[in-house]
């Protein structure tokens, strides 16, 4: 049985077999795929999911995303990764 | 007429065959079952595959009857998966055994979606006319164990609604990620077995806090759908969220409709993918430009700031319950037709009558 998940720097998030990651060029996005459901994602959590790959830790998502966006800090880019991973996390689309 | 703004739909429920070994009295099939004979093939539903992508459609459903029935459903899957579509297998579970899930699996399959009619595997099975119950539950397992996402599909209603802590129990312990909780609509089968699956509103009560608690309890554990059904409501559910915005179904003949149900609407005429292609009946059909937007309804619906969630709730209910295309869905409680829930509604004290099985003529 999975087990509720509280995301922190050094979780290695991966999307579970049932949600999937795609590029959408009709609706020119990124959209995860799930069960009866498909979250569009907005332009930050598009950068954060291709990131997730299930080899790359939290921590190292932020790192990359830092270098990427050189205008916001590491400390918000944090808040902004763990916050949206969580959600997902919550509803079991994200797990270590 | 004013051109309609056309959206791009998400998912497409096809409906491979009317086959089944169950005979569940509230299946949403329509009352006219297509014979095998009037399938489309195999060419027929890659094509339409196809198509769908090229108009963004994102998931596609595999469904019936028992979609396991049709020897190509293989074949279907790895076609819509090369494509990029998310795959769902919505099953009874009871004609599959583990190779051909294992064939399904490699073949690229998303998800599996498998029916129970109640956890009492005697009431199960009287539901739905088949010994199938201890088979789906073999099936739910075997889905996992081969690493296939689950979600377990109850429909409940007066006669199961009491067990709904043990179907949730049992979603759990079959590893699944999510249990929907379907209610019983009322067109078609269902309603020739209205009387029997209507609950009351102590039971829904007792069943709506029983899936609030669950839903805190097993947060990130299991998801569970649930929906009010709609004679309990206040306002009418947003009925494949607006007709021709979001969702198409193929019938097994190839016929097109906006919904699974779309069929019982007797003064519609639907396009078919043999004829013509499924953008064109997206976009220029008659039947999907009946009531896609707003401009076709009457009044409260028009000056209702509620028009663009529910998009006027569900036409098949409407116009079982009053005859009337346009009526506003006697489900809302602002509908002029709100008292024809009422007979129904008398009725559920009145002893359990016998079903009216769904059968093939």
């Amino acid at each position: 049985m999975t087990e509720l998940l509280i995301l922190n720097e050094q979780h290695i998030p991966k999307l579970p077999r049932h949600a999937k990651l795609r590029y959408d060029n009709t609706r020119k996005k990124w959209i995860i795929n799930a069960p009866e459901r498909v979250f569009e994602l907005d332009e930050i959590a598009g950068e954060i999911m291709q990131l997730v790959n299930g080899e790359s830790s939290i921590a190292l998502i932020i790192d990359e995303l830092t270098v990427k966006f050189s205008g916001a800090s590491r400390e918000q880019i944090s808040k902004d990764v763990i916050g949206m991973l969580q959600l997902l996390a919550d509803k079991g689309f994200v797990i270590k | 007429m004013k051109q309609k703004n056309i959206e791009i739909p998400y998912a497409v429920l096809c409906e491979l065959t009317h086959r089944c070994p169950l005979s569940c009295p509230y299946c949403s099939n329509p009352v006219e079952l297509e014979k095998k004979s009037n399938e489309i093939d195999t060419d027929t539903w890659k094509r339409v595959l196809t198509e769908a992508v090229g108009m963004g459609i994102l998931q596609a459903h595999f469904s019936g009857g028992e979609p396991t029935a049709r020897k190509d459903l293989e074949e279907l899957v790895e076609h819509a998966c090369s494509l990029g579509i998310y795959t769902n297998l919505i099953t009874s579970g009871v004609l599959i055994n583990e190779q051909r899930l294992k064939n399904l699996y490699e073949a690229g399959l998303d998800h599996v979606q498998v029916s129970f009619q109640d956890t009492d595997a005697d009431n199960a099975n009287k539901i739905a006319g088949y010994k199938g119950h201890e088979k789906k539950i073999t099936t739910a397992k075997l889905v996992r164990k081969i690493g296939l996402p689950l979600t377990v599909n109850a429909v409940m209603h007066r006669q199961n609604l009491h067990n709904l802590e043990d179907m949730i129990n049992m979603a759990t312990e079959l590893d699944a990620e999510r249990l929907e909780v379907a209610q019983v609509q009322y067109y078609g089968w269902a309603l020739k077995n209205q009387t029997a699956f209507l609950p009351s509103r102590e039971q829904l009560d007792i069943a709506t806090k029983l899936v609030e608690e669950y839903r805190i309890k097993l947060k990130g554990i299991l998801a569970i759908d649930y929906v009010v059904p709609d004679y309990y409501a206040r306002r009418p559910k947003s009925c494949m969220g607006g007709w021709g915005r979001q969702f198409l179904n193929i019938t097994p003949a190839g016929k097109v409709l906006p919904c699974h149900a779309a069929e019982s609407l007797s003064f519609l005429s639907f396009d078919n993918v043999k004829d013509k292609s499924l953008p064109w009946i997206w976009e220029k059909s008659e039947a999907f430009n009946k009531f896609r937007g707003t401009s076709w309804m009457p009044e409260p619906c028009r000056s209702c700031d509620r028009k663009e969630i529910d998009w006027g709730g569900c036409r098949c209910q409407a116009f079982a319950l009053t005859g009337i295309p346009e009526a506003t869905d006697p489900t809302c409680e602002l509908s002029p037709y709100r008292k024809v829930l009422d007979e129904p509604l008398s009725k559920i004290a009145d002893k359990v009558p016998e079903f009216i099985y769904r059968r093939i003529e």
